[in-house]
């Protein structure tokens, strides 16, 4: 009985599958037979149709790019624009002798070796049927000549162009960042990001700095015309089109005449300048010298200038504000300070005797102050004023590395500060583990002493080193550094500011900071490493100076800066903020091979805080002459700016 | 001796799969090698991996389906811990998390799901039989949709499709009532305009564009212009082998991947096409009498299952090629460029194989 019920069940199923299975077929054959149709439709119906359209390819989409957004700094002066010119652009594909074509042109317009070594280029780089302008700039009266004479040459053509241009030239280009033609590297990006098509007819894309970062936001939205074009390729009408959407205009928090007086109080030496608000994490000034003119990359950069530029042993193509890695060196030192207060481990009546040095337990190795008779009695607020080296070693064993680095990494050290453009290094805050990993090798008591002034494996960026002082400013509340303050919607001109984004806030007892801020305060007074840093203020300062050691100094020897190659000479460092009991301003400054951090380091900054923050602007002398673009070489530019610079100091 | 091996060898083995296989796999190579610019390089790379999905079609047209029975389980979880351990843990690429490296190479475990879902529901359906209730098919469409919204998260929404329809052939099959079929399709009718009207301005584009890239001729609209543009100039009689000027003169995107079907349409006409679509009706026919005549629930359920996918996959994409359906990123099989996709192929071919060539074994046990 329950065998024919499962029997019958079983056929039942199978029955019913056998339907299913029909149906299945049938829906199959219906949609294989609309496809059929659909081929019938396309290949015999509209065969001649389409055949017309694949023989002439006769329907083209031409791409309508967009117009860059703007770059302004914070008072609205223009860091970045576009502006249209002339173009001269070759089809090589459409020529059948390019070398007659090119000095038949160049009879009529001006075409330089370094304009066909350009195009030259550029030929290699693309497609035959694509153009490539031989000749850029082309100024109104050789337009109309070429406009006159443009039946024979066929294959050529005159375009206007939208260019991007840097009015301010060199000034800044580290944080504003340039523009330089699609390369292989960049479509790929493209693609992976899904946004290729927006880029369809646009050459152009930011490279560093904020036209890098903010790429999205300044392109635009690409439009498009479809038309119907003859065997010539000229278009004959228009099908359907949509109009491009400009892209967003970008406004820094940068202030040009702050970055311009910063820029060139660092004259010829190599270094970076980061001033930040603390309050907001408004970065204001962001300088890495030497800079270079963006503008140079526009229309892609020639070998010479490029070669120039790469082989520079003063590396300006490096952003140092945000890659080059220094020792704090003594910048480190209220840092240090905090946390032997934080911690518990130095109350404030508390004072060593300086002789000069420090040794560990059971050693006799010497670890000198920078002062080889001592600076004799020495309590915190002493140490911090006159950079006591002895201070410090013995802060630094006494927290131990473990608890300096935890505290001390709150201050954003050997880590990215998060700031809104890319290629950020993070540094290195050395740790027992850290050792471990890298060297294979157990961490040394002697580099815990060490690492209390600085030195050792600690390394920061001056973005870092400004963000630590902006955090200390702002009494322990991190800001996430931003460059950027706000996008302007290109079509509805609505402001979109960029928030503040408080990244830490740090446990800090107020008395603490009263007594490093004491400390640094009179860093910059009578009798302060950086004394004259201070005089005449008219506000008070609260700062620190540092050295870095770029060569190893052997136990016996001493450091002669006279006999030293220029380039092994110690790196001046110099943190500050302003007012001390108000803080609009906070900064790091480092010159590269300078010298002491007080003299080298501290004028500059002073030079920034005097503008910043009174308005005093340095007397202007010989007048900066506009450079010429983009053909200027870099060499004669800095002899410019060294020039004013003797005459200056 | 060498007829006793090779009738070993081709013993589990279906001869008219096999030549309509091997067929499909002789006109790919031709039609890639035009496409691909007559380079020999992706040819001999399509050529191991087409070794390769052979390979794996005889081992596993040498299992007998109460072995796949068996370990139906295993395979679905682990595939959907795999598929777990790509939203944790997997590679980004373009934008989606779809690869996982396992050390020695990176696998797409969703592309695993394409087989281990249906084997999953045909086990299900074959141990409830004969009982079958409303709640089986809600347990079955959860067993489904597991894979399917991991795969969805990914996101990769092709392949989550196919997924879905790999399993809801599975219930189909099984014998979901009339009454679920048409009511959900009237559901999902009712609801659309409500959905719809629940969309930000940008994701309706996104979806308009998805159904007329036309709006869209910078973006995925080039393709389908392209594309089309193709197959029409193609005529009756095609251009010619290594002739078509779209293919030829660059004017086609992807055209050795999911576009290769206008390649062929281009350069072998109306009568080519034709040709391919009787050739892989037979291959989609061959599975239909497959699961006609399997004798165990689970192999037809499974059998029938694998075929219809076989026919979603050449559909869909002969659709949207042809400018009848959205794009989305399916291939056309045995014929685009791609070594998952064929291995994936190789092994439900296998699967079908194997059903076909153990029903003794099966009507005695």
């Amino acid at each position: 009985m329950a065998y024919s019920t499962e029997l019958r069940n079983h056929q039942n199923e199978q029955h019913n599958f056998r339907v299913r299975l029909t149906i299945a077929a049938l829906i199959a054959l219906v949609t294989f037979s609309a496809l059929g149709l659909r081929f019938y439709y396309l290949q015999v119906n509209r065969y001649d149709y389409y055949h017309t359209l694949a023989e002439s390819n006769r329907i083209s989409i031409v791409p309508i790019s967009p117009n860059r957004g703007l770059i302004l700094d914070r008072n609205g002066v223009v860091l970045a624009h576009n502006f249209f010119v002339y173009t001269l652009e070759v089809t090589p594909s459409k020529i059948s002798n390019l070398d007659t074509t090119i000095a038949d042109l160049g009879q009529m317009v001006e075409i330089s070796a370094i304009d066909l070594k350009r195009f030259k280029k550029l030929k290699a780089e693309s497609h035959s049927f694509e153009s490539v302008p031989i000749r850029t700039h082309l100024n109104e009266i050789e337009a109309a000549k070429f406009a006159v004479n443009r039946y024979r040459f066929p294959g050529v053509e005159l375009k206007s162009r939208l260019y991007r241009h840097y009015p301010q030239g060199e000034l800044g280009t580290h944080a504003v960042g340039y523009i330089s033609r699609i390369n292989e590297r960049d479509l790929a990006q493209l693609k992976e990001d899904n946004v290729i098509s927006n880029y369809k007819g646009t050459d152009h894309i930011g490279k560093g700095g904020v036209e890098q970062a903010y790429e999205r936001e300044l392109h635009g939205t690409t439009g498009f015309q479809q038309v119907e074009i003859n065997a010539d390729g000229k278009a004959v009408r228009v099908l359907s089109s949509a109009a491009p959407t400009s892209g967003n205009n970008i406004v820094l928090s940068i202030d040009a005449k702050l970055q311009a007086i910063a820029e060139k109080a660092f004259g010829e030496r190599r270094g970076s300048l980061v001033a930040i608000q603390p309050k907001t994490g408004e970065v204001l000034g962001f300088v890495s010298m030497p800079t270079f003119n963006p503008n140079l990359f526009v229309d892609g950069i020639d070998y010479d200038n490029w070669n120039l530029l790469n082989n520079s042993l003063d590396k300006p193509l490096i952003n140092r504000a945000l890659k080059g890695i220094y020792p704090p060196g003594s910048t480190f030192k209220p840092f240090v300070a905090l946390a032997g207060l934080e911690n518990g481990k130095r109350e404030p009546p508390y004072s060593i005797q300086d002789a000069g040095y420090y040794t560990l337990p059971n050693s006799r190795h010497r670890y000198r102050d920078w002062k080889p008779s001592g600076h004799g009695t020495v309590d915190m607020r002493k140490a911090i004023t006159i950079s006591c080296d002895t201070f410090f070693y013995g802060l630094a064993m006494e927290l131990g590395i473990e608890r300096l680095t935890d505290f001390v990494r709150h201050f954003g050290f050997g880590q990215k500060t998060e700031i809104d453009i890319r290629g950020e290094v993070s540094g290195l805050l050395p740790t027992p583990e850290w050792k471990k990993r890298r060297f294979k090798q157990p961490w040394y008591m002697g580099e815990t002493v060490i690492v209390g002034i600085g030195q050792g494996y600690t390394l920061t960026t001056p973005m870092q080193l400004a963000y630590a002082t902006a955090t200390l400013a702002n009494q322990g509340t991190a800001i996430r550094p931003h460059i950027v303050n706000a996008v302007v919607n290109s079509k509805t001109h609505v402001v979109t500011p960029i928030p503040h984004t408080v990244l830490d806030k740090i446990d800090l007892k107020m008395q603490n900071l009263e007594i490093v801020k004491a400390g640094m305060v009179d860093v910059t007074l009578p009798g302060g490493t950086a004394a004259s840093v201070g005089a005449n203020a008219g506000y008070s300062i609260a700062a620190k100076t540092g050295t870095a050691q770029v060569i190893g100094i052997k136990q016996n020897e001493k450091y002669n800066e006279k006999s030293i190659n220029e380039r092994h000479r110690d790196h001046a460092l110099f943190i500050a903020y302003a007012p001390a009991d108000d803080p609009k301003i906070a900064l790091a400054v480092i010159v590269e091979n300078g010298g002491h951090g007080g003299s080298a380091a501290g004028p500059i900054a002073r030079k920034v805080m005097d503008y910043f923050l009174l308005g005093k602007e340095p007397p202007e002398d010989a007048p900066k002459a506009e450079l010429p673009l983009p053909t200027t070489a870099l060499g004669e530019a800095s002899t410019v700016v060294n020039a004013e610079e003797e005459h200056y100091d | 001796m060498i007829s006793k091996f090779l009738s070993a060898l081709f013993k589990h083995i279906d001869s008219v799969l096999l030549a309509c296989v091997l067929f499909a796999m002789l006109v790919g190579l031709l039609v890639l090698y035009s496409a691909s610019g007559q380079e020999f390089s992706r040819v001999s790379a399509q050529m191991i991996n087409m070794s390769v999905a052979l390979v794996a079609m005889w081992v596993v047209a040498n299992i007998p389906p109460q072995q796949i029975e068996r370990i139906a389980i295993p395979a679905y979880i682990v595939g959907v811990l795999l598929l777990i351990a790509v939203a944790l843990f997997g590679d980004i690429s373009h934008g989606a998390r779809r690869w996982l490296n396992i050390g020695i190479t990176k696998i797409q475990p969703s592309e695993l799901l394409k087989l281990a879902s249906p084997i999953m529901l045909a086990w299900y359906f074959s141990k409830r039989e004969s009982n079958l209730t409303a709640i089986d098919f809600f347990i079955a469409a959860l067993i489904l949709a597991v894979p399917v919204l991991l795969i969805m998260k990914q996101p990769d929404l092709g392949t989550a499709m196919l997924v879905t329809a790999s399993g809801f052939y599975v219930i189909f099959f099984a014998g979901l009532s009339w009454r679920f079929i048409l009511g959900g399709i009237a559901l999902v009718g009712a609801l659309s305009p409500v959905f719809w009207s629940l969309l930000h301005d940008y994701q309706r584009r996104r979806i308009e564009i998805l159904i007329d890239p036309t709006q869209d001729p910078l973006g995925s609209g080039y393709h389908i212009i392209q594309s089309t543009i193709a197959i029409g100039s193609g005529g009756m009689t095609g251009k010619g082998w290594l002739n078509g000027t779209q293919t030829q003169l660059d004017f086609l995107p992807e055209r050795t991947t999911d576009f290769i079907f206008a390649v062929f349409g281009e350069e072998f006409g109306m009568i080519g096409n034709m040709l391919l679509l009787l050739l892989f009706a037979i291959i989609i026919a061959r599975g239909f009498v497959i699961a006609a005549q399997a004798k165990s629930t689970f192999s037809r359920l499974l059998a029938g299952s694998i075929s219809m996918t076989f026919f979603t996959y050449c559909f869909v994409n002969m659709g949207m090629v042809s400018g009848i359906l959205p794009v989305v990123g399916v291939p056309l099989p045995l014929i685009s460029y791609g070594g998952t996709s064929m291995l994936t192929l190789g092994l439900g071919f296998g699967l079908l194989m194997s059903i076909q060539t153990h029903k003794r074994l099966v009507a005695t046990g």
